[in-house]
């Protein structure tokens, strides 16, 4: 039976937790083991090594990605290895590319879809309801509902156009070139 | 209201009543939430910051309509016993019970909501109620939780949603989870099909406390594993599909031992009722499996003199921390061994075989 952390060396090490009748094994080589060691002295579960919390070895990732530091508490996702918590709001913002293989393994999706906060940021909210009319937009025309499709993406249209609209208005310190041409266009217009 | 009421007043969560009650005890909700600002509970080492956190929390929860009366507890002020108390109570998880920094608890007089402040994230929001009624659980929080934050930084990320310490909660931060009583799917050797197939599922079983416990009594903490890329109705949706299986599963197999092995059921069932009835010393864990007999034997109406409520409220005063409450003092484990025994016979006084 081979390692299952590398999949090349016979295993020679075979781990069993037995937690409310439920059986999970991890076999692995001697090298592993040996790497995974400190890890599994650590506040680990099996359930977090399995999930793929704790399978990360810094071999996933580039160096640089890796040892990117938070520009708020300093954790790295080379921490997050180690510890299984990151260490503030921020990292997620800072170590967002590095993470990304991360949060995909564990839960097998990247992109929140569910309640967000009301006080949120029109400009996040925007790009909420884009994604979520995208979604559906997809999945009218996969189930051949083309008149509704085309109201979706009317919707669709409306609220890009918003978001140009929105940029119009921006005061003089917001106002990027992009924007300013686009005024000189529709004063045209 | 202080803690020691909460002793005659059993929560919410325990009456035995709600949908599929038999074999559903309770379901829970949990968000996890964090504030921008701040470093995540396991950084955050600075007492006055900690205290500030907590302060802030008290401040908008004083603020919350549904939160208006609550009970609040800074639990480094309470002691290891107290804290384990709450601990049986299902309102602070072990976690939290053993953090040796500031942190602190918020619950409604009925048990049925608790904040946990500072446990691994943040704010963990609890909603727990009796029975098998999610939508209804969702509603609740939802509802709490918007409030809550209308006077909270809460931190959120575009793409990851609500972040959390740990990224097995990002997202929606959600765990739900029902507390399921399966004597007879462990009778029938069925349990550990129905646990690989949760696997399949990215659902998980846990044992009565949660995280990292054992499964007594044949009780099984069935929740959901994802917490990306599905919204909150979905995730309980699934669970909720799930959930009615089992109860199914358990239900077919307590049919098939009362058709088949009726007399061995039985057997089981009356010899619990005597040990329960007869010991002098006994254990937290045989009283546990013992009771869960009873349960099953008051359910299948093989046994008479008790009811829901008193069952469940009985699983809970036999626990240690409830135990020496009771008692009005610490005691070790001989002596407790020794109280089980006695509050056992005498709540169980008027049982009677059918």
């Amino acid at each position: 039976m081979n390692c299952n952390v590398c999949g090349k060396t016979e295993a020679s090490i075979h781990l069993t937790e037995i937690v409310n009748n439920n059986m999970a094994e991890v076999h692995l080589c001697e090298r592993c083991a040996q790497e995974k060691g400190s890890e599994l002295g650590h506040q680990f579960s099996f359930s977090d090594l399995l999930a793929g919390l704790a399978d990360f070895s810094p071999l996933m990732l580039s160096q640089a990605e890796a040892g990117q530091k938070c520009s708020s508490c300093g954790k790295s996702v080379a921490d997050l290895g180690k510890s299984g918590r990151l260490g503030c709001p921020d990292c997620y913002k800072d170590l967002q590319k590095a993470l990304l293989p991360l949060i995909k393994r564990v839960q097998r999706a990247t992109q929140h879809v569910g309640k967000k906060p009301a006080a949120m940021a029109p400009k996040m909210k925007r790009q909420f309801a884009l994604r979520d009319l995208q979604d559906k937009l997809r999945k009218y025309i996969q189930d051949e509902k083309y008149e509704e499709a085309a109201a979706v993406r009317d919707e669709i249209k409306k609220l890009e156009m918003g978001k140009l609209r929105a940029q119009d208005k921006k005061p003089e310190s917001g106002g990027s070139e992009k924007s300013s041409k686009e005024r000189t266009k529709d004063g045209i217009e | 209201m202080e803690l020691n009421d909460l002793m005659n007043a059993p929560g919410e969560w325990l009456k035995g009543i709600g949908p599929e009650h038999d074999i559903v005890i309770s379901t829970r909700i949990r968000l996890a939430r964090n504030f921008s600002g701040f470093h995540f509970s396991n950084l955050l080492e600075d007492d006055e910051m900690r205290k500030s956190l907590i302060n802030m929390v008290s401040e908008a929860v004083d603020k919350t309509p549904m939160m208006k009366e609550r009970i609040f507890l800074d639990n480094l002020k309470l002691s290891p016993l107290d804290n384990e108390f709450l601990v049986e109570r299902h309102l602070i998880s072990r976690d939290h019970a053993r953090e040796k920094r500031q942190r602190a608890v918020c619950f409604t007089p009925s048990e049925a909501v608790s904040l946990m402040i500072l446990e691994e994230d943040h704010l963990r929001i609890q909603m727990l109620q009796s029975g098998f009624n999610l939508v209804e659980a969702w509603r609740i929080i939802d509802l709490l939780d918007s409030e809550l934050e209308k006077n909270l930084p809460f931190a959120f990320h575009p793409q990851f949603g609500y972040v959390t310490a740990c990224p097995t909660n990002v997202g929606t931060g959600i765990r739900v989870s029902s507390m399921l009583h399966l004597p007879a799917l462990v009778m029938v050797k069925q349990l550990n099909k129905v646990l690989q197939a949760l696997q399949k599922l990215n659902l998980a079983a846990r044992g009565m406390y949660g995280e990292g416990t054992q499964a007594m009594g044949n009780f099984f903490q069935i929740s959901n594993q994802i917490t990306l890329g599905q919204d909150e109705a979905d995730i309980i949706d699934g669970l909720e599909r799930v959930i009615k299986q089992i109860i199914e599963h358990e239900r077919e197999a307590r049919r098939a031992l009362v058709q088949k092995k009726r007399l061995r059921l039985e057997d089981q069932i009356w010899r619990a009722i005597g040990i329960l009835k007869g010991a002098r010393i006994i254990s937290s864990g045989e009283t546990m499996s013992l009771l869960s007999m009873a349960r099953l034997g008051m359910d299948l109406e093989m046994i008479r003199g008790i009811n829901t409520p008193k069952l469940n409220e009985l699983f809970l005063l036999v626990q240690p921390a409830h135990l020496q409450k009771t008692s009005g003092r610490s005691l070790i484990t001989r002596d407790r061994d020794v109280r089980r025994a006695e509050l056992v016979r005498d709540r169980l006084k008027s049982v009677e075989l059918v």
